[in-house]
């Protein structure tokens, strides 16, 4: 049987995690490819970077970081942020990403979704989409971080991603995330069942429960969290016991 | 022990090469080429694969030589060869995604598309399942029953002879998701980015 994945996710600024773990073990608490390791043995299912470093200058230090991870860590890697052109992608994969997140760049082209799976495969390319609510189950898709609005409806979107060959949805809740409020269920069922691809939970997690809800009420394949774990609230670990006690399947 | 990592320009095969890196260290030595004459005097080879069945049978016709050397290397001189994902299911002798495409012919079957039931089960199969071991193999040298693999891919592999199966995973049917054949391996999931575990299956085959 398939498990759910659980996901830590890292933020990158200028090649330092911006919200560190607070293990006392970690000699650099900054340091990316040092985490990425610790989640890694702890059994995480995948990591995810994300890069919010601003400029276009820096994204040499991301790859440099990949590729640090890539050589210790053998689950598979995501990395997301800033990923606009074919060009990102082929440095990002041969520097030993598995796979890259996309977000402003499909919705401004979905074309561009299209070109990246049809040359690198489905496999490695997941879209991101933020989504805020709009009125009673709508949703609207928003880029750079939330601030701006598209007009595009979220469900028709995710449609339009998966025909156009993305593999996964990394579905964030603009509303919920950083609340620890728990994910946007509704908007997660919604999506989940609208399509026929994997989707990715996030945004908004603060309890193990939000985790159970997004998986069996939302219908996630994936939970991504970034803060509960960040701060040393949980580990991997304590996720997998909870969730296995919970009857979801998880590779313990 | 020279080992060669197939680089045809089939897609992204940096963790392949970051995986057996680890587990070669200081053992054996590791190729990463297309190199025909490079290719035949190795003692092992691994053929990795990402993206579609059409794109990767392609890739490899399109390096002349290439077919009949591994041909020549891995089913009539019987050496090892180890296949992962799209790399095993060009064993078969057609696969069906994107087009119909002739494959290897090294193992009599087809490549089609996972049954979704009707949108029961997302595609691609993406995350770890449990592999249930059919046949005891070599590269399965101290792996458990059950143990979890990684899995990325929406096509399976239908070998026409059940024997060549080694290990199968649930996802909507019994999915063939390893083969052996004499010296011939072939993975479904990806052992180079299956955790430890998966290491150990490099391991055994960096072994034999």
């Amino acid at each position: 049987m398939l498990k759910n994945r659980i996901i830590p996710c890292l933020d990158v600024k200028d090649g330092r995690v911006v919200k560190g773990i607070n293990f006392v073990e970690l000699k650099d608490a900054g340091d990316p490819v040092e985490q990425a390791k610790i989640y890694s043995d702890g059994g995480a299912d995948e990591i995810c970077f994300l890069d919010i470093t601003a400029s276009n200058e820096n994204r040499e230090t991301i790859i440099d970081i990949v590729r640090k991870t890539a050589k210790e860590c053998f689950v598979p890697l995501t990395v997301g942020g800033g990923v606009r052109t074919i060009q990102n992608i082929t440095d990002l994969l041969l520097a030993g990403a598995d796979k890259v997140s996309i977000n402003t760049a499909a919705v401004k082209n979905v074309d561009f979704v299209r070109e990246a799976s049809k040359k690198f495969g489905s496999q490695c390319i997941v879209v991101a989409i933020d989504a805020k609510k709009v009125s009673v189950n709508n949703w609207e898709v928003f880029t750079h971080g939330g601030r701006n609005k598209t007009g595009i409806d979220a469900v028709e979107f995710a449609k339009k991603v998966e025909e156009n060959g993305a593999g996964e949805i990394l579905l964030t809740s603009m509303d919920k995330d950083g609340t620890k409020s728990g994910y946007d269920v509704d908007l997660l069922k919604t999506i989940t069942n609208s399509t026929n691809i994997p989707v990715i939970a996030s945004g908004g997690v603060g309890t193990l429960d939000h985790l159970y809800d997004g998986i069996v009420k939302g219908g996630a394949s994936a939970v991504l969290a970034a803060s509960i774990f960040h701060y040393g609230e949980y580990k991997i670990k304590d996720v997998k016991e909870y969730l296995n006690s919970k009857n979801v399947s998880v590779r313990l | 022990m020279n080992v060669t990592i197939v680089d045809y320009q089939s897609g992204n095969i940096s963790s392949v090469i970051n995986s057996f890196t680890e587990v070669a260290k200081g053992k054996v030595n590791l190729e990463v080429t297309s190199d025909i004459k490079k290719i035949k005097s190795s003692d092992k080879i691994v053929l990795p694969g990402q993206g579609s069945f059409k794109s990767c049978v392609d890739s490899l016709n399109g390096i002349s030589g290439l077919v009949d050397t591994l041909k020549d290397f891995a089913i009539i001189n019987k050496k090892p060869l180890l296949g992962i994902c799209v790399g095993l299911q060009m064993f078969a002798d057609i696969g069906y995604e994107e087009a119909e495409t002739k494959g290897l012919g090294w193992i009599s079957g087809k490549v089609s598309k996972i049954d979704n039931q009707k949108g029961k089960f997302k595609l691609p199969h993406i995350g770890w399942n449990e592999i249930e071991i059919q046949k005891e193999s070599k590269i399965f040298k101290d792996i458990k029953n059950k143990s979890h693999m990684y899995f990325v891919h929406s096509y399976e592999f239908i070998p026409e002879d059940k024997s060549v199966i080694s290990a199968t995973t649930d996802y909507s049917s019994k999915i063939v998701c390893s083969v052996e054949r004499d010296n011939l391996f072939g993975t479904q999931f990806h052992p180079e980015k299956s955790d430890k575990i998966g290491l150990k299956i490099i391991d055994n085959f960096l072994r034999l």
